[in-house]
Order: C-alpha cells, then sequence, then structure tokens
C-alpha cells in the first residue's frame, strides 16, 4: 500500500521531470536567437558556422537532437556549455550549493518572521498589535522580491551602505573549504568568521527574498490559528489553566500549522525560482546568476541542465512538504 | 445545616451583554454548595453555556460581563489579576464538555492531554500523574489504560472520549466541575452509561457539579438542586424533588408537559404554549426595564 503509493510517487516524478525537459528543449530553439553566431567573429565564414554547428550537434533535426540529449542525460553527461566550454553538470553542481544556501536561509527567515508575526497577532487578536501586523504583511505581500532586492540596496547600498551588497564573500579573505556549501561547512568548521562574513553577504538578498513569504505565512497561519482557538479543546486547554500563550504553542499551532504547510511549500518554489534576479541584483555566484548569462549567450546545454535542475528541486521540495504533511497529521499516518 | 458554610460557587447578580447591547444573562444568582449537584436545566440558547463559561473565565471575547460576582470557594473572580484567576480556576475547576468529539486535540495522544494539567499547571511529578490518571480510568471502567494512553482521539469511539474527559476532569480532584450536557453528544444506549459514571464519581469523591443539561429526566437522576433558565434568566430555583412535587412557574410545568415519560413514551410532547411564553416575555420585559433604569 505505501510502497505502492511511493512508487507512483515516483513515476509522477519522473513524467513531470520529462514534460518539463521536452518544453525547455524546444522552447529554448524555437526562441530567436543563435549561440553560435554569438560565439565568432563577424568576419566568419558560412563554412566556418555550419563546421561548429556540427560540432554542437545543432545541424540535427529537433527530435534527434533531443534523444542524442536525452541518452547522454540518463548516462550523467549533459554535455558541455557553448560559452564556457565546460562539463554542464560540473557547472550546475559548482553553482547550486550557494542557490540552496541562499534560498534556505531565506525560508528560515521567512518562517521566523511570518511564524512570530503569526503567533503574536493570534495572541493580540482584535487589537492595535493585529492591526499593525495586518498592514505590515500587506505591505511586505504587495511587493515582489525583485523590488525588495532595489529598495534594500538604495537603503543600505547607497543611502547607508552598512553592508556588503555584492558577491557571495569578501574576496580578500583565504577559504579553506572542500565543497561549495561555505555556509555549512564554515558552521562545521567552527569557522564563524566566515560564517559571519558569508551571512553579511546573505543578509540582503535572503531578505529581499523572505520577505514576501513571511507576509504569506503571517496571514494565512494567523487566520488558521485564530480558526483553532475557538475549538472546544482549546477551550479546554483554558479551563486547564494554561495561558494564552501556551495555548498557541502548545495545542493550536500543530494543528494550525497543516494547511499553512502546502502552501509553504509551494511558495518556496516561487522563492527559488525568484533566485534568479534577486541573486543578479547583488552578483550573488548562485545558480539563478549563472542562468541569466546562459539565456544572455543562448547557451544551450547549459540552460536545459540548469532549468532540468531547478525543476528537479521543485519536485522535491513537493515531495518532502507531502511527507512532512503526513507526519505533522496523525490521521493521515495511520490510515 | 445551621454553619453558614462558604458555598463552593456563588453566582451574585450577574448580568453579562453582547456588543449589540442585548443581554444574555440577566442578574443570574445561584449556588452550588461544597459537594452538591445543581442542575441548570432551561431551553437550546437559554445561555446555560454562557454561565458555565463566565465561571470558568473562557467567555468569547464578544461577550461582556457588566454586573455582579462570582466567588470561587470565597475567592471573588473578577478581583483577580487575569494570571492568578486562570491558575485558580485551573486548580480548583475542570470541565467535562458537551461534545467530547471536539474537546481533544487531534494531534496529541491521550496520555498527556489527560496530565498536561497536573504536572504543568500543579506541579506534580510525572510518575504520580501517571498513576493518578491510571486510577482513574479504572474508576471509569476503562480497561485497557495502555492501550488508550497511547491512542490519538480518532482512535476511540465518542463514549470512551468522553469517559477520558471524566477521568482527567476528576483527575486533579477539582472543588467544582462544570458538566455542560456531557450525555447530548452521545448515542442514547452509551448516554446512560456515562450518566451513571459521573453520578458515581461525583459520590465518591464528593465534588460539586454544576451540571448543565436541557433534559429534566437527567435533573431528576443526579442532582440535589435546579435552577431553570429561561432567556438568560434564572425564572425558578428550588430542591430538586419539591420542584418535581410542586413546580412553582408557569414556564417549569411547561417544560415537564414537553418531557417525555417513560410510563408514556407515545404521549405527543407538549410545546411551551402561548400563554406561558407571554407570561415569560412580560416577565423578562419587567426585569430589563428595572435593570436599564440604575445602569441607564
Ligand atoms: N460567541 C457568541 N457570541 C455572541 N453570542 C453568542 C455566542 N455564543 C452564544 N451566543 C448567544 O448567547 C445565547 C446563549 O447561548 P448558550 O449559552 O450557548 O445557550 P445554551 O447553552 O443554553 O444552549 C444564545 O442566544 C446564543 O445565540
Ligand atoms: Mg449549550
Amino acid at each position: 500500500m505505501l510502497l505502492q503509493r511511493f512508487l507512483i510517487r515516483l513515476l509522477t516524478m519522473a513524467i513531470t521531470l520529462f514534460g518539463v525537459a521536452v518544453v525547455v528543449f524546444i522552447v529554448i530553439r524555437v526562441a530567436p536567437g543563435d549561440p553560435i553566431a554569438m560565439m565568432l567573429p563577424p568576419g566568419a565564414t558560412d563554412a566556418d558556422i555550419a563546421r561548429l554547428r556540427a560540432l554542437y550537434g545543432l545541424d540535427k533535426t529537433i527530435v534527434q537532437q533531443f534523444f542524442i540529449w536525452l541518452s547522454g542525460v540518463v548516462r550523467g553527461d549533459f554535455g558541455t556549455s557553448i560559452s564556457l566550454r565546460q562539463d554542464v553538470l560540473g557547472l550546475v553542481f559548482n553553482r547550486l550549493p550557494a542557490t540552496l544556501e541562499l534560498a534556505s536561509v531565506a525560508l528560515v527567515m521567512a518562517v521566523a518572521i511570518g511564524g512570530t508575526m503569526a503567533i503574536l497577532g493570534a495572541r493580540e487578536r482584535g487589537t492595535a498589535v493585529e492591526a499593525g501586523i495586518d498592514i505590515a504583511s500587506g505591505a511586505a505581500l504587495s511587493i515582489p522580491d525583485f523590488l525588495w532586492g532595489l529598495v534594500l540596496i538604495l537603503l543600505f547600498g547607497v543611502l547607508v551602505p552598512v553592508f556588503d551588497i555584492s558577491g557571495r564573500v569578501s574576496p580578500q579573505l583565504d577559504l579553506p573549504f572542500a565543497t561549495q556549501f561555505y555556509l555549512f561547512e564554515s558552521i562545521v568548521r567552527l569557522r564563524f568568521d566566515l560564517t559571519r562574513d558569508l551571512l553579511a553577504h546573505m543578509l540582503m538578498p535572503a531578505i529581499a527574498l523572505a520577505l514576501p513569504l513571511a507576509a504569506i505565512i503571517s496571514q494565512l497561519l494567523k487566520q488558521s490559528l485564530k480558526e483553532v482557538l475557538d475549538l472546544d479543546y482549546v477551550v479546554l486547554a483554558r479551563v486547564k489553566g494554561f495561558s494564552e500563550t501556551q495555548v498557541i504553542l502548545r495545542e493550536a499551532l500543530k494543528n494550525a500549522a497543516l494547511p499553512t504547510l502546502t502552501l509553504v511549500g509551494v511558495q518556496f518554489t516561487f522563492l527559488i525560482g525568484g533566485t534568479v534576479i534577486v541573486e543578479r541584483l547583488f552578483s550573488y555566484e548562485g545558480l539563478g546568476n549563472m542562468a541569466i548569462d546562459a539565456v544572455i549567450n543562448r547557451d544551450l546545454p547549459l540552460i536545459q541542465g540548469i532549468v532540468l535542475v531547478f525543476a528537479l528541486l521543485f519536485v522535491l521540495i513537493n515531495l518532502a512538504v507531502d511527507m512532512m504533511y503526513a507526519l505533522l497529521n496523525p490521521r493521515l499516518r495511520h490510515g | 445545616m445551621n454553619a453558614p458554610a462558604k458555598p463552593c460557587l456563588d453566582i451574585r447578580n450577574l448580568s453579562a451583554v453582547l456588543p449589540n447591547g442585548l443581554r444574555v444573562l440577566r442578574s443570574v444568582s445561584l449556588a452550588v454548595e461544597p459537594g452538591e449537584v445543581r442542575a441548570l436545566v432551561g431551553e437550546s440558547g437559554a445561555g446555560k453555556t454562557m454561565i458555565g463559561k463566565a465561571v470558568l473565565g473562557v467567555l468569547p471575547p464578544s461577550v461582556r460581563i457588566v454586573e455582579g460576582n462570582m466567588l470561587l470557594e470565597g475567592e471573588d473572580l473578577g478581583r483577580l489579576a487575569p494570571k492568578a484567576r486562570r491558575t485558580l480556576i485551573g486548580a480548583r475547576t475542570a470541565l467535562i464538555p458537551q461534545d467530547p468529539l471536539t474537546a481533544l486535540n487531534p494531534s496529541r495522544r491521550i496520555g498527556p492531554q489527560m496530565t498536561d494539567r497536573l504536572v504543568r499547571i500543579l506541579g506534580w511529578s510525572g510518575e504520580k500523574a501517571d498513576a493518578r490518571i491510571r486510577q482513574l480510568l479504572d474508576e471509569v471502567q476503562i480497561r485497557d489504560p495502555e492501550r488508550v494512553l497511547k491512542c490519538y482521539p480518532h482512535e476511540l469511539s465518542g463514549g470512551m472520549r468522553q469517559r477520558v474527559l471524566i477521568a482527567a476532569a476528576f483527575a486533579a480532584e477539582p472543588r467544582l466541575i462544570v458538566a455542560d450536557e456531557p450525555t447530548t453528544a452521545l448515542d442514547v444506549t452509551v448516554q446512560k452509561q456515562i450518566l451513571r459514571l459521573i453520578a458515581q464519581l461525583q459520590r465518591e469523591h464528593g465534588t460539586a457539579i454544576l451540571f448543565v443539561t436541557h433534559d429534566l429526566g437527567v435533573v431528576a437522576k443526579i442532582s440535589q438542586k435546579v435552577s431553570v433558565l429561561y432567556a438568560g434568566k434564572v425564572v425558578e430555583e428550588a430542591d430538586t424533588a419539591a420542584l418535581f412535587a410542586a413546580p412553582q412557574h408557569p414556564y417549569t410545568l411547561a417544560l415537564m408537559a414537553a418531557t417525555p415519560r417513560y410510563t408514556d413514551p407515545f404521549a405527543s410532547l407538549k410545546p411551551v404554549d402561548d400563554k406561558v411564553l407571554a407570561g415569560l416575555a412580560a416577565e423578562i420585559a419587567a426585569a430589563d426595564q428595572a435593570w436599564r433604569r440604575p445602569h441607564g
């Protein structure tokens, strides 16, 4: 029963990824712009162009190209980047950790800020505190992440320059890292000086990414909390002598979090999508930043590789959300 | 009989209003003596639950108490700071709720839901609380406490859940229990068992109970005193035996006529007749008139 559900789930994921691969493959070949023309100097002959096209397999039909690419992907070979002339998979894995760390920090921020606002707003329901939280979250929500990025750059980069607003880490630092998970490694190696530098660089792009999600969490979780706080078992807990804060944390939060959790999963995939532009704004060397270069250069294999990795991330996040949902909901766990 | 012992619960002249100014409780006075069961009977919407919630400090924010006092073993609840009031209510009272299906947290196991008051409010050790809960589960005739304590609420029937809630209510030896129609949501066959169980535990533990019900049959079985509530006003109060022997208020009489009898279960139930209703309306209007004068 459980195994069957798991297998169906795996199959759905595979089909989703295949669909994404097909669509992206076609769209980037139909869209205007020729990667070969962009590589060559102005005086190149037609013969030069034809030779290069053949080298990258672009002389074949789209269907042929697709299956050549797909048979490579199945073997773990995503091809060679046209603009960087390196293995696509290597490039992607080199940049992915930076993006994962940024998105994770943003998610933690969003949950911490949004969760606190929701709990505070629910506890102070009907008062000016709740009204203030509603206004703040409404404002945070009506401005998209990249505009928050611009606002932050103007505020803390131009007007009161207190933070580094460019890059992932200060260039003069010696980095002892073995992997690209700098933040994670700096903590494991107890190099908190580096952790601080990394977080300082991450702070503003992470806030820009986190604010809209924090606003959504604050609104939705507060609403569910307020509904749960009228239920009989919460009334019973108050009669037992528990304070409103205890009642919210012990009785209401877990049940109220379930509807929020699903939405946060979906919104987290949007947040990862948002890294593309926000990384660019802050010159943060992640996968999103590289994706923009790849599109500008019409680097077809690199675009395909990056998109497929993003799609895989989205699918895995949805899987994780479903599993957490089942874990938190005893009725699903047993039935 | 002559020593003026403090009542366990003493409600004096309690009035509460809704935001639209409507009075939902109309100068309610009632007392529950230590170890005694007082029934609070009335039709649905009369304000029975509201009185229970007022005593336990869990009125909805829209309902405002505008007059009166509530004394719990002589302590005026209205004069206490919120935290002191909460702790006092947590230590000395308990609630047996109306609907056992919604009164347990669906995502917490039964065990911790039963012991949390003992451990976290009353400061008992985990072992002591655990032993106490097992003893109470035995008293409510749950034969496999081990399994029940590990269950989530949805794994138990309504009757089992109500037993669990009754056990939890008595576990901390409260002085006063508010039982809000504790059998209404249950199957008819289970209703009798649960009622018998509450009566038995009440006798053994000597706990005072404010027993809310709309059913005079239940009043006769469980209570020594009774208050009849109509539209938030106590219209008659008496010893239970005296009330059934000689009801004084026409509304009480009408309620009795509307209650099915085991001797004649197929007799058609009489609704409260128009003359009685008109009398009640006049009585309520006069009470509100008298109340408005000093209160503007
Ligand atoms: N949360 C609330 N806000 C406003 N009015 C309420 C609320 N709950 C109940 N009432 C009203 O108060 C009156 C008394 O309700 P209640 O105490 O639940 O009656 P009972 O328990 O006797 O059936 C009813 O008229 C009901 O409509
Ligand atoms: Mg009621």
